[in-house]
Protein backbone atom coordinates (compact mmCIF):
# COMPACT_ATOMS: atom_id res chain seq x y z
CA UNK A 1 0.00 0.00 0.00
CA UNK A 2 2.03 3.11 -1.00
CA UNK A 3 1.66 6.43 -0.67
CA UNK A 4 -0.78 6.04 2.39
CA UNK A 5 -0.81 9.22 5.03
CA UNK A 6 1.03 7.53 7.70
CA UNK A 7 -1.65 7.29 10.36
CA UNK A 8 -3.72 5.67 7.54
CA UNK A 9 -1.20 3.18 6.86
CA UNK A 10 -0.96 2.42 10.70
CA UNK A 11 -4.75 1.50 10.22
CA UNK A 12 -4.61 -0.73 6.92
CA UNK A 13 -2.27 -2.26 8.54
CA UNK A 14 -3.81 -3.63 11.18
CA UNK A 15 -7.28 -3.95 9.70
CA UNK A 16 -8.08 -7.70 9.16
CA UNK A 17 -8.21 -8.94 5.65
CA UNK A 18 -12.23 -9.41 4.41
CA UNK A 19 -13.40 -7.05 7.19
CA UNK A 20 -16.46 -4.72 6.73
CA UNK A 21 -15.29 -1.18 7.64
CA UNK A 22 -16.77 2.22 7.72
CA UNK A 23 -14.45 5.23 7.07
CA UNK A 24 -16.32 8.20 8.77
CA UNK A 25 -14.93 11.17 7.08
CA UNK A 26 -13.11 9.24 4.40
CA UNK A 27 -12.27 12.23 2.44
CA UNK A 28 -12.08 10.94 -1.34
CA UNK A 29 -11.72 7.24 -0.18
CA UNK A 30 -8.09 6.49 -0.53
CA UNK A 31 -8.15 4.52 2.71
CA UNK A 32 -11.18 2.96 1.62
CA UNK A 33 -9.56 2.16 -2.10
CA UNK A 34 -6.87 0.78 -0.65
CA UNK A 35 -8.14 -1.27 1.97
CA UNK A 36 -10.45 -2.43 -0.78
CA UNK A 37 -7.38 -3.42 -3.28
CA UNK A 38 -5.35 -5.19 -0.84
CA UNK A 39 -7.14 -6.70 2.37
CA UNK A 40 -10.32 -7.16 -0.07
CA UNK A 41 -11.96 -5.28 2.22
CA UNK A 42 -16.06 -4.44 2.37
CA UNK A 43 -15.41 -0.54 2.42
CA UNK A 44 -18.12 2.10 2.92
CA UNK A 45 -17.45 5.68 3.91
CA UNK A 46 -19.47 8.77 4.59
CA UNK A 47 -18.33 12.29 3.95
CA UNK A 48 -19.16 15.52 4.46
CA UNK A 49 -17.93 17.34 1.10
CA UNK A 50 -19.71 16.45 -2.14
CA UNK A 51 -16.76 16.89 -4.25
CA UNK A 52 -14.29 14.60 -2.38
CA UNK A 53 -17.96 11.84 -2.05
CA UNK A 54 -18.15 12.50 -6.59
CA UNK A 55 -14.24 11.47 -6.74
CA UNK A 56 -14.77 8.69 -4.48
CA UNK A 57 -17.82 7.39 -6.03
CA UNK A 58 -16.38 7.63 -9.35
CA UNK A 59 -13.48 5.99 -7.92
CA UNK A 60 -16.19 2.66 -7.34
CA UNK A 61 -16.72 3.06 -3.77
CA UNK A 62 -19.67 3.13 -1.45
CA UNK A 63 -19.76 6.64 0.53
CA UNK A 64 -22.54 8.55 1.45
CA UNK A 65 -22.42 12.16 1.71
CA UNK A 66 -23.38 13.38 5.63
CA UNK A 67 -22.40 14.64 8.26
CA UNK A 68 -20.45 12.19 11.51
CA UNK A 69 -22.25 14.28 14.02
CA UNK A 70 -25.90 13.84 12.40
CA UNK A 71 -26.08 10.88 10.30
CA UNK A 72 -24.12 7.74 12.42
CA UNK A 73 -27.57 7.69 14.49
CA UNK A 74 -28.81 6.11 11.00
CA UNK A 75 -26.69 2.99 11.15
CA UNK A 76 -27.78 -0.47 13.01
CA UNK A 77 -26.02 -1.83 15.83
CA UNK A 78 -22.76 -4.00 15.41
CA UNK A 79 -22.82 -3.66 11.08
CA UNK A 80 -19.64 -3.24 10.47
CA UNK A 81 -16.44 -5.09 12.33
CA UNK A 82 -14.51 -1.57 11.88
CA UNK A 83 -15.34 2.05 12.02
CA UNK A 84 -12.82 4.14 11.26
CA UNK A 85 -12.04 8.22 12.32
CA UNK A 86 -8.80 9.87 10.84
CA UNK A 87 -7.84 13.14 10.95
CA UNK A 88 -11.50 14.11 11.76
CA UNK A 89 -12.69 13.83 15.66
CA UNK A 90 -11.33 17.38 16.42
CA UNK A 91 -13.27 18.78 13.80
CA UNK A 92 -16.94 17.06 15.32
CA UNK A 93 -19.22 19.28 17.39
CA UNK A 94 -19.66 15.98 19.66
CA UNK A 95 -16.72 14.12 19.95
CA UNK A 96 -17.57 12.17 22.85
CA UNK A 97 -21.45 11.16 20.79
CA UNK A 98 -19.98 10.73 17.50
CA UNK A 99 -17.46 7.97 19.25
CA UNK A 100 -20.21 5.97 20.98
CA UNK A 101 -22.26 6.00 17.99
CA UNK A 102 -18.62 4.29 16.54
CA UNK A 103 -18.62 2.04 19.20
CA UNK A 104 -22.46 1.27 18.43
CA UNK A 105 -22.31 0.46 14.92
CA UNK A 106 -18.67 -1.25 14.78
CA UNK A 107 -17.02 -4.01 17.07
CA UNK A 108 -13.81 -1.56 16.69
CA UNK A 109 -13.10 1.64 15.94
CA UNK A 110 -10.37 3.43 14.72
CA UNK A 111 -9.53 7.09 15.35
CA UNK A 112 -6.65 8.61 14.41
CA UNK A 113 -5.91 12.58 15.75
CA UNK A 114 -3.43 15.65 16.34
CA UNK A 115 -1.82 15.55 19.70
CA UNK A 116 -2.16 19.00 20.68
CA UNK A 117 0.01 18.24 23.89
CA UNK A 118 3.02 17.66 21.37
CA UNK A 119 6.85 19.62 22.66
CA UNK A 120 6.38 21.99 19.42
CA UNK A 121 2.87 23.44 20.35
CA UNK A 122 3.40 23.74 23.65
CA UNK A 123 6.40 26.02 23.11
CA UNK A 124 4.80 27.77 20.41
CA UNK A 125 2.00 28.66 22.44
CA UNK A 126 3.92 29.49 25.77
CA UNK A 127 6.55 31.28 24.42
CA UNK A 128 4.38 33.13 21.72
CA UNK A 129 1.43 33.67 23.60
CA UNK A 130 -1.16 32.98 20.55
CA UNK A 131 -2.69 29.83 19.21
CA UNK A 132 -0.03 27.84 17.68
CA UNK A 133 0.07 27.35 13.91
CA UNK A 134 2.24 24.38 12.99
CA UNK A 135 2.89 22.29 10.19
CA UNK A 136 0.11 19.75 11.42
CA UNK A 137 -2.05 22.54 12.50
CA UNK A 138 -1.62 24.73 9.78
CA UNK A 139 -4.67 26.83 10.40
CA UNK A 140 -5.50 29.87 12.31
CA UNK A 141 -7.56 30.26 15.84
CA UNK A 142 -10.55 31.52 13.43
CA UNK A 143 -10.84 29.65 10.05
CA UNK A 144 -9.57 26.16 11.99
CA UNK A 145 -12.40 23.11 11.05
CA UNK A 146 -10.39 21.78 14.64
CA UNK A 147 -12.92 22.89 16.86
CA UNK A 148 -12.05 20.46 19.53
CA UNK A 149 -8.40 20.03 20.55
CA UNK A 150 -7.11 17.04 21.72
CA UNK A 151 -4.17 15.72 23.82
CA UNK A 152 -3.04 11.84 23.97
CA UNK A 153 -3.81 12.20 28.08
CA UNK A 154 -7.11 13.66 27.22
CA UNK A 155 -8.22 11.06 25.02
CA UNK A 156 -6.28 8.55 27.54
CA UNK A 157 -8.69 9.68 30.11
CA UNK A 158 -11.45 10.22 28.38
CA UNK A 159 -11.46 6.93 27.31
CA UNK A 160 -11.15 5.43 30.89
CA UNK A 161 -13.93 7.21 31.80
CA UNK A 162 -15.89 5.54 29.37
CA UNK A 163 -14.57 2.28 30.21
CA UNK A 164 -13.76 2.16 26.46
CA UNK A 165 -10.74 -0.49 26.22
CA UNK A 166 -7.79 0.21 24.31
CA UNK A 167 -6.84 -2.42 22.05
CA UNK A 168 -3.97 -1.06 19.76
CA UNK A 169 -2.36 2.01 20.03
CA UNK A 170 0.39 4.06 17.62
CA UNK A 171 2.61 7.37 18.03
CA UNK A 172 3.84 9.26 14.73
CA UNK A 173 6.72 12.01 14.60
CA UNK A 174 6.10 13.23 10.86
CA UNK A 175 6.07 10.06 9.28
CA UNK A 176 8.16 7.84 11.83
CA UNK A 177 6.96 5.72 14.34
CA UNK A 178 7.59 6.80 17.76
CA UNK A 179 7.57 4.60 21.37
CA UNK A 180 4.30 4.69 23.59
CA UNK A 181 6.98 6.37 26.87
CA UNK A 182 6.47 10.34 26.24
CA UNK A 183 3.77 9.89 23.72
CA UNK A 184 1.67 12.96 24.57
CA UNK A 185 5.11 15.19 24.95
CA UNK A 186 6.69 13.96 21.51
CA UNK A 187 3.97 12.39 18.85
CA UNK A 188 2.89 14.67 17.08
CA UNK A 189 -0.31 11.99 15.84
CA UNK A 190 -2.26 9.25 17.59
CA UNK A 191 -4.08 6.08 16.44
CA UNK A 192 -5.74 4.57 18.65
CA UNK A 193 -7.86 0.91 17.72
CA UNK A 194 -10.74 1.07 20.68
CA UNK A 195 -13.77 -1.59 21.65
CA UNK A 196 -16.40 -1.17 24.24
CA UNK A 197 -15.40 -2.12 27.56
CA UNK B 1 -25.92 5.51 -32.89
CA UNK B 2 -24.34 1.76 -33.31
CA UNK B 3 -26.69 -0.51 -35.04
CA UNK B 4 -28.05 -2.87 -32.24
CA UNK B 5 -27.86 -6.83 -32.91
CA UNK B 6 -27.59 -7.26 -36.29
CA UNK B 7 -30.21 -9.75 -37.72
CA UNK B 8 -32.29 -9.67 -34.10
CA UNK B 9 -35.22 -8.03 -35.29
CA UNK B 10 -36.04 -7.47 -31.23
CA UNK B 11 -33.57 -4.80 -30.81
CA UNK B 12 -32.85 -1.21 -32.49
CA UNK B 13 -34.79 1.74 -32.61
CA UNK B 14 -38.78 2.41 -32.62
CA UNK B 15 -39.89 -1.48 -31.79
CA UNK B 16 -43.30 -2.68 -31.08
CA UNK B 17 -44.21 -5.97 -29.79
CA UNK B 18 -47.41 -7.36 -28.19
CA UNK B 19 -46.81 -10.20 -26.07
CA UNK B 20 -49.35 -12.35 -24.39
CA UNK B 21 -48.59 -11.24 -20.33
CA UNK B 22 -50.47 -10.94 -18.34
CA UNK B 23 -49.46 -8.51 -15.87
CA UNK B 24 -50.76 -9.03 -12.43
CA UNK B 25 -51.41 -5.66 -11.59
CA UNK B 26 -51.29 -4.69 -7.56
CA UNK B 27 -55.22 -4.36 -7.77
CA UNK B 28 -55.74 -7.53 -8.03
CA UNK B 29 -56.94 -7.61 -11.44
CA UNK B 30 -54.89 -9.37 -15.17
CA UNK B 31 -53.50 -7.24 -17.76
CA UNK B 32 -53.25 -9.14 -21.06
CA UNK B 33 -52.18 -8.69 -24.02
CA UNK B 34 -49.39 -5.97 -23.27
CA UNK B 35 -48.32 -3.94 -25.80
CA UNK B 36 -44.96 -2.60 -25.37
CA UNK B 37 -43.17 0.53 -27.28
CA UNK B 38 -38.98 0.35 -27.00
CA UNK B 39 -35.96 1.44 -28.08
CA UNK B 40 -32.39 -0.29 -27.73
CA UNK B 41 -29.06 0.59 -28.46
CA UNK B 42 -25.97 -1.05 -28.46
CA UNK B 43 -25.10 -4.31 -28.40
CA UNK B 44 -25.65 -7.48 -25.72
CA UNK B 45 -22.44 -8.97 -24.81
CA UNK B 46 -22.17 -13.01 -25.19
CA UNK B 47 -22.48 -13.19 -21.55
CA UNK B 48 -25.57 -10.47 -21.43
CA UNK B 49 -23.97 -8.69 -18.55
CA UNK B 50 -24.15 -5.52 -20.14
CA UNK B 51 -27.77 -4.35 -20.33
CA UNK B 52 -28.66 -1.22 -18.54
CA UNK B 53 -32.58 -0.59 -18.25
CA UNK B 54 -33.21 3.17 -18.19
CA UNK B 55 -36.72 3.94 -17.21
CA UNK B 56 -38.61 7.25 -17.47
CA UNK B 57 -39.97 10.00 -15.71
CA UNK B 58 -43.91 10.93 -16.06
CA UNK B 59 -44.00 12.29 -19.71
CA UNK B 60 -41.06 10.72 -20.85
CA UNK B 61 -40.64 8.34 -23.58
CA UNK B 62 -38.75 4.94 -24.86
CA UNK B 63 -36.93 7.79 -26.99
CA UNK B 64 -33.80 8.32 -24.47
CA UNK B 65 -31.36 8.87 -27.00
CA UNK B 66 -33.14 9.34 -30.63
CA UNK B 67 -35.56 11.94 -32.03
CA UNK B 68 -38.90 11.89 -30.65
CA UNK B 69 -41.30 11.54 -33.37
CA UNK B 70 -43.88 13.83 -32.18
CA UNK B 71 -41.58 16.93 -31.34
CA UNK B 72 -39.08 16.28 -33.69
CA UNK B 73 -36.48 16.99 -30.67
CA UNK B 74 -33.10 14.87 -29.74
CA UNK B 75 -33.97 11.96 -27.24
CA UNK B 76 -34.74 13.29 -23.49
CA UNK B 77 -31.22 12.20 -21.71
CA UNK B 78 -28.53 12.57 -24.72
CA UNK B 79 -26.19 14.21 -21.90
CA UNK B 80 -26.52 10.71 -20.27
CA UNK B 81 -26.83 8.28 -22.82
CA UNK B 82 -24.96 7.92 -26.16
CA UNK B 83 -21.38 7.64 -27.38
CA UNK B 84 -18.55 8.48 -24.66
CA UNK B 85 -21.75 9.37 -22.44
CA UNK B 86 -21.88 7.36 -19.13
CA UNK B 87 -24.28 5.07 -20.66
CA UNK B 88 -22.54 4.59 -24.14
CA UNK B 89 -24.03 1.77 -26.85
CA UNK B 90 -20.29 1.09 -26.88
CA UNK B 91 -20.47 -0.85 -24.25
CA UNK B 92 -24.01 -1.00 -23.01
CA UNK B 93 -27.19 -2.54 -24.55
CA UNK B 94 -29.15 -0.03 -23.67
CA UNK B 95 -32.77 -0.52 -23.23
CA UNK B 96 -35.53 2.35 -22.94
CA UNK B 97 -39.61 0.96 -22.63
CA UNK B 98 -42.40 3.54 -22.76
CA UNK B 99 -44.29 2.86 -19.33
CA UNK B 100 -47.26 0.93 -19.35
CA UNK B 101 -50.23 3.65 -19.28
CA UNK B 102 -48.44 5.89 -21.01
CA UNK B 103 -49.37 7.03 -24.58
CA UNK B 104 -46.23 6.57 -27.25
CA UNK B 105 -46.78 3.27 -27.89
CA UNK B 106 -46.95 0.80 -24.92
CA UNK B 107 -50.43 -0.29 -23.76
CA UNK B 108 -52.55 2.84 -21.89
CA UNK B 109 -55.85 4.30 -21.54
CA UNK B 110 -55.41 5.50 -25.68
CA UNK B 111 -54.72 2.03 -26.99
CA UNK B 112 -57.13 -0.19 -28.42
CA UNK B 113 -58.89 -2.63 -26.53
CA UNK B 114 -59.07 -5.80 -28.14
CA UNK B 115 -62.20 -7.05 -26.43
CA UNK B 116 -64.11 -4.12 -27.93
CA UNK B 117 -62.23 -2.93 -31.07
CA UNK B 118 -62.08 0.77 -29.43
CA UNK B 119 -60.00 2.77 -26.95
CA UNK B 120 -59.45 1.59 -23.32
CA UNK B 121 -60.23 5.08 -22.21
CA UNK B 122 -61.58 4.82 -18.20
CA UNK B 123 -61.71 0.89 -18.68
CA UNK B 124 -57.81 1.07 -18.65
CA UNK B 125 -57.03 -0.58 -15.28
CA UNK B 126 -55.18 1.74 -12.57
CA UNK B 127 -51.84 0.62 -12.46
CA UNK B 128 -48.89 1.06 -9.76
CA UNK B 129 -45.03 1.55 -10.57
CA UNK B 130 -44.46 -1.55 -9.27
CA UNK B 131 -47.10 -2.74 -12.28
CA UNK B 132 -45.05 -1.18 -14.53
CA UNK B 133 -41.70 -2.69 -13.73
CA UNK B 134 -43.75 -6.27 -13.68
CA UNK B 135 -44.82 -5.35 -17.72
CA UNK B 136 -40.94 -4.36 -18.05
CA UNK B 137 -39.68 -7.58 -17.05
CA UNK B 138 -42.04 -9.38 -19.02
CA UNK B 139 -40.43 -7.23 -21.99
CA UNK B 140 -36.81 -8.53 -20.99
CA UNK B 141 -38.09 -12.02 -20.56
CA UNK B 142 -38.56 -11.50 -24.86
CA UNK B 143 -35.56 -10.00 -24.73
CA UNK B 144 -33.42 -12.99 -23.47
CA UNK B 145 -32.13 -10.58 -20.84
CA UNK B 146 -31.90 -12.18 -17.61
CA UNK B 147 -29.72 -9.79 -15.58
CA UNK B 148 -29.95 -6.30 -15.43
CA UNK B 149 -26.23 -4.40 -14.98
CA UNK B 150 -28.24 -1.45 -14.06
CA UNK B 151 -31.06 0.27 -13.66
CA UNK B 152 -31.39 4.35 -14.32
CA UNK B 153 -33.98 6.70 -13.88
CA UNK B 154 -34.96 9.99 -12.43
CA UNK B 155 -37.60 11.10 -10.87
CA UNK B 156 -40.79 8.43 -11.78
CA UNK B 157 -38.04 6.85 -13.33
CA UNK B 158 -35.76 6.35 -9.92
CA UNK B 159 -38.88 5.03 -8.49
CA UNK B 160 -39.14 2.00 -10.91
CA UNK B 161 -35.35 1.59 -10.60
CA UNK B 162 -36.03 1.16 -6.37
CA UNK B 163 -39.03 -1.06 -7.49
CA UNK B 164 -36.69 -3.33 -9.75
CA UNK B 165 -34.25 -4.07 -7.00
CA UNK B 166 -37.11 -4.80 -4.46
CA UNK B 167 -39.36 -6.56 -6.59
CA UNK B 168 -36.38 -8.34 -8.87
CA UNK B 169 -33.88 -8.68 -6.43
CA UNK B 170 -32.17 -11.54 -8.57
CA UNK B 171 -32.21 -9.41 -11.99
CA UNK B 172 -30.60 -6.24 -10.79
CA UNK B 173 -26.85 -5.62 -10.05
CA UNK B 174 -26.99 -2.32 -9.83
CA UNK B 175 -29.21 0.83 -9.35
CA UNK B 176 -28.94 4.61 -10.08
CA UNK B 177 -31.76 6.82 -8.53
CA UNK B 178 -31.86 10.24 -9.48
CA UNK B 179 -33.84 13.24 -8.08
CA UNK B 180 -36.21 10.68 -6.82
CA UNK B 181 -37.96 8.94 -3.79
CA UNK B 182 -39.41 5.97 -2.06
CA UNK B 183 -43.18 7.47 -1.73
CA UNK B 184 -45.32 10.36 -2.74
CA UNK B 185 -45.93 12.85 0.18
CA UNK B 186 -48.83 14.36 1.03
CA UNK B 187 -47.75 17.61 -1.21
CA UNK B 188 -46.46 15.66 -4.01
CA UNK B 189 -50.02 13.84 -4.40
CA UNK B 190 -51.86 17.26 -3.28
CA UNK B 191 -50.38 18.77 -6.58
CA UNK B 192 -50.70 15.82 -8.71
CA UNK B 193 -54.83 16.06 -7.62
CA UNK B 194 -54.61 19.56 -9.00
CA UNK B 195 -53.85 18.43 -12.05
CA UNK B 196 -55.97 15.75 -12.12
CA UNK B 197 -58.61 18.37 -11.15
CA UNK B 198 -58.13 20.54 -14.21
CA UNK B 199 -58.22 17.60 -16.48
CA UNK B 200 -61.61 16.29 -15.36
CA UNK B 201 -62.56 19.65 -14.98
CA UNK B 202 -62.67 20.27 -18.85
CA UNK B 203 -65.64 19.28 -20.60
CA UNK B 204 -64.13 17.77 -23.10
CA UNK B 205 -62.63 15.23 -21.29
CA UNK B 206 -66.63 13.23 -21.08
CA UNK B 207 -65.24 10.77 -18.54
CA UNK B 208 -62.32 10.28 -20.47
CA UNK B 209 -64.30 8.66 -23.74
CA UNK B 210 -62.53 11.67 -26.11
CA UNK B 211 -60.33 9.59 -28.60
CA UNK B 212 -61.85 10.90 -31.98
CA UNK B 213 -63.23 14.32 -30.54
CA UNK B 214 -61.59 17.16 -29.49
CA UNK B 215 -59.09 15.97 -25.83
CA UNK B 216 -59.19 17.70 -22.80
CA UNK B 217 -56.31 20.57 -24.16
CA UNK B 218 -56.70 23.20 -21.71
CA UNK B 219 -56.99 20.94 -18.87
CA UNK B 220 -54.29 19.13 -19.84
CA UNK B 221 -52.18 22.45 -19.94
CA UNK B 222 -53.82 23.65 -16.94
CA UNK B 223 -52.25 20.27 -15.62
CA UNK B 224 -48.60 20.89 -17.09
CA UNK B 225 -48.32 24.23 -15.73
CA UNK B 226 -48.81 23.64 -12.05
CA UNK B 227 -46.60 20.72 -12.41
CA UNK B 228 -43.70 22.72 -14.42
CA UNK B 229 -43.95 24.90 -11.44
CA UNK B 230 -43.01 21.87 -8.64
CA UNK B 231 -40.00 20.83 -11.78
CA UNK B 232 -38.45 24.37 -11.52
CA UNK B 233 -36.87 26.18 -8.42
CA UNK B 234 -37.90 29.39 -7.34
CA UNK B 235 -34.31 30.69 -7.71
CA UNK B 236 -34.50 29.25 -11.01
CA UNK B 237 -37.19 31.06 -11.94
CA UNK B 238 -36.42 34.37 -10.68
CA UNK B 239 -33.28 34.25 -12.67
CA UNK B 240 -34.86 33.45 -15.70
CA UNK B 241 -38.36 35.73 -15.23
CA UNK B 242 -38.01 37.40 -12.34
CA UNK B 243 -40.89 40.21 -12.39
CA UNK B 244 -40.32 41.39 -16.27
CA UNK B 245 -43.19 42.10 -18.29
CA UNK B 246 -43.98 40.78 -22.23
CA UNK B 247 -43.23 42.83 -25.06
CA UNK B 248 -47.29 43.68 -26.08
CA UNK B 249 -48.42 42.69 -29.50
CA UNK B 250 -48.78 46.60 -30.64
CA UNK B 251 -44.88 47.11 -29.65
CA UNK B 252 -44.90 48.66 -26.44
CA UNK B 253 -41.95 47.45 -24.43
CA UNK B 254 -42.86 45.26 -21.03
CA UNK B 255 -46.30 47.55 -20.13
CA UNK B 256 -48.84 46.41 -18.22
CA UNK B 257 -52.15 45.41 -19.99
CA UNK B 258 -54.08 45.68 -17.05
CA UNK B 259 -56.06 42.60 -18.36
CA UNK B 260 -55.55 38.85 -18.27
CA UNK B 261 -53.46 38.38 -20.72
CA UNK B 262 -49.68 36.80 -20.18
CA UNK B 263 -48.21 40.00 -19.00
CA UNK B 264 -45.32 38.71 -17.08
CA UNK B 265 -42.65 36.69 -18.71
CA UNK B 266 -43.36 33.13 -16.45
CA UNK B 267 -46.78 33.72 -17.84
CA UNK B 268 -46.26 33.56 -20.85
CA UNK B 269 -43.58 30.81 -20.86
CA UNK B 270 -46.08 28.26 -18.69
CA UNK B 271 -49.30 28.70 -21.46
CA UNK B 272 -45.95 27.77 -23.69
CA UNK B 273 -44.68 24.74 -21.78
CA UNK B 274 -49.02 23.68 -20.96
CA UNK B 275 -49.78 24.30 -25.05
CA UNK B 276 -46.67 22.32 -26.41
CA UNK B 277 -47.30 19.08 -23.88
CA UNK B 278 -50.77 18.73 -25.21
CA UNK B 279 -49.89 18.06 -28.70
CA UNK B 280 -47.49 15.33 -27.67
CA UNK B 281 -49.44 13.26 -24.40
CA UNK B 282 -52.64 12.03 -23.80
CA UNK B 283 -54.75 13.53 -21.33
CA UNK B 284 -56.15 10.23 -19.27
CA UNK B 285 -52.16 8.80 -19.65
CA UNK B 286 -51.82 12.04 -17.24
CA UNK B 287 -54.51 10.93 -14.91
CA UNK B 288 -53.37 7.24 -15.03
CA UNK B 289 -49.74 8.26 -14.08
CA UNK B 290 -50.02 10.75 -11.22
CA UNK B 291 -52.25 8.04 -9.80
CA UNK B 292 -49.88 5.36 -9.71
CA UNK B 293 -46.75 7.84 -8.31
CA UNK B 294 -49.55 8.77 -5.91
CA UNK B 295 -49.70 5.37 -5.21
CA UNK B 296 -46.12 4.93 -4.68
CA UNK B 297 -44.93 4.07 -1.52
CA UNK B 298 -41.93 1.19 -1.31
CA UNK B 299 -42.34 0.40 2.59
CA UNK B 300 -45.86 0.26 2.25
CA UNK B 301 -46.01 -3.37 1.30
CA UNK B 302 -43.06 -4.08 4.06
CA UNK B 303 -45.11 -3.18 7.09
CA UNK B 304 -43.89 0.40 6.56
CA UNK B 305 -40.24 -0.76 6.94
CA UNK B 306 -38.95 1.21 4.30
CA UNK B 307 -35.27 -1.07 5.42
CA UNK B 308 -37.39 -4.38 4.72
CA UNK B 309 -38.36 -3.57 0.69
CA UNK B 310 -34.40 -3.91 0.21
CA UNK B 311 -33.79 -7.31 2.48
CA UNK B 312 -33.16 -9.52 -0.54
CA UNK B 313 -31.48 -7.39 -2.42
CA UNK B 314 -27.76 -7.67 -3.73
CA UNK B 315 -27.48 -4.40 -5.75
CA UNK B 316 -25.17 -1.32 -5.51
CA UNK B 317 -27.26 1.43 -5.09
CA UNK B 318 -25.94 5.37 -6.27
CA UNK B 319 -28.56 8.10 -5.38
CA UNK B 320 -27.94 11.69 -6.88
CA UNK B 321 -30.41 14.81 -5.02
CA UNK B 322 -29.97 17.85 -5.93
CA UNK B 323 -30.13 21.06 -3.43
CA UNK B 324 -32.88 23.12 -5.35
CA UNK B 325 -35.14 20.36 -5.42
CA UNK B 326 -38.47 21.03 -3.22
CA UNK B 327 -40.56 18.29 -5.59
CA UNK B 328 -38.03 15.24 -4.14
CA UNK B 329 -35.92 16.94 -1.76
CA UNK B 330 -32.66 15.17 -0.63
CA UNK B 331 -34.79 14.25 2.72
CA UNK B 332 -36.32 11.64 0.76
CA UNK B 333 -33.13 10.57 -0.43
CA UNK B 334 -31.05 10.25 2.30
CA UNK B 335 -34.42 8.55 4.16
CA UNK B 336 -33.52 5.64 1.25
CA UNK B 337 -30.02 5.67 2.35
CA UNK B 338 -31.12 5.23 5.84
CA UNK B 339 -33.00 2.26 4.85
CA UNK B 340 -30.04 0.72 2.14
CA UNK B 341 -28.01 1.00 5.40
CA UNK B 342 -30.21 -0.39 7.58
CA UNK B 343 -30.14 -3.21 5.05
CA UNK B 344 -26.39 -3.75 4.62
CA UNK B 345 -26.52 -2.96 1.10
CA UNK B 346 -23.65 -0.97 -0.70
CA UNK B 347 -25.05 2.55 -1.13
CA UNK B 348 -23.84 5.56 -2.46
CA UNK B 349 -25.17 9.26 -2.17
CA UNK B 350 -24.59 12.88 -2.92
CA UNK B 351 -26.65 16.05 -3.48
CA UNK B 352 -25.49 17.98 -5.65
CA UNK B 353 -25.41 21.99 -6.51
CA UNK B 354 -28.04 22.93 -9.05
CA UNK B 355 -29.99 26.20 -9.15
CA UNK B 356 -32.70 24.15 -11.80
CA UNK B 357 -34.71 22.55 -9.31
CA UNK B 358 -36.01 18.71 -10.14
CA UNK B 359 -35.43 19.45 -13.65
CA UNK B 360 -31.46 19.49 -12.99
CA UNK B 361 -31.29 15.60 -13.35
CA UNK B 362 -32.13 16.54 -16.70
CA UNK B 363 -29.83 19.30 -18.06
CA UNK B 364 -26.07 19.52 -18.10
CA UNK B 365 -25.05 18.77 -14.76
CA UNK B 366 -20.85 17.37 -15.22
CA UNK B 367 -20.89 15.99 -11.51
CA UNK B 368 -24.07 13.81 -11.87
CA UNK B 369 -22.45 12.55 -15.23
CA UNK B 370 -18.30 11.96 -13.05
CA UNK B 371 -20.54 10.00 -10.50
CA UNK B 372 -22.95 7.49 -12.58
CA UNK B 373 -20.00 7.02 -15.32
CA UNK B 374 -17.58 5.70 -11.72
CA UNK B 375 -20.52 4.08 -10.46
CA UNK B 376 -21.73 2.26 -13.63
CA UNK B 377 -17.42 1.53 -14.55
CA UNK B 378 -16.48 -0.02 -11.01
CA UNK B 379 -19.73 -2.38 -11.43
CA UNK B 380 -18.27 -3.56 -14.57
CA UNK B 381 -15.14 -4.47 -13.25
CA UNK B 382 -16.51 -6.60 -10.26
Amino acid sequence: MTQLRSDLAIIARNVRSGSRILDVGCGDGQLMAALRDHKQVDARGLEIDPVNVATAVSRGLSVVQGDADSDLVDYPDGCFDYVILSQTLQTTRRPDIVLDHMLRIGRQAFVSFPNFAQWRIRIAHMFGGQMPVTEQLPHRWYDTPNIHHVTIDDFRSFLKDRGVVIEGQWFLSGDRPRKKALANLMAEHAVFLLRQG
Amino acid sequence: MAKAMHGDERFGLDKRVRLLGPVRLDSGAEFAPVDFAYETYGSLNPDKSNAILICHALTGDQHVASRHPVTGKDGWWTRMVGPGKPIDPARHCIISINVMGSCMGSSGPASVDPSTGGPYGMAFPVITIADMVRAQAILLDHLDIPILSAVVGGSMGGMQALCWASLFPERVRSAVVIASTARHSAQNIAFHEVGRQAIMADPRWNNGAYYGREAPASGLAVARMAAHITYLSEAGLTEKFGRRLQNRPDGSMGAKSFGFDADFQVESYLRYQGLSFVDRFDANSYLYITRAMDYFDLAEPHDGVLAKAFAATKARFCLISFDSDWLYPTSESRRIVHALNAAGAAASFVELSSPFGHDSFLLDAPEMNRIVDGFLRAGENL
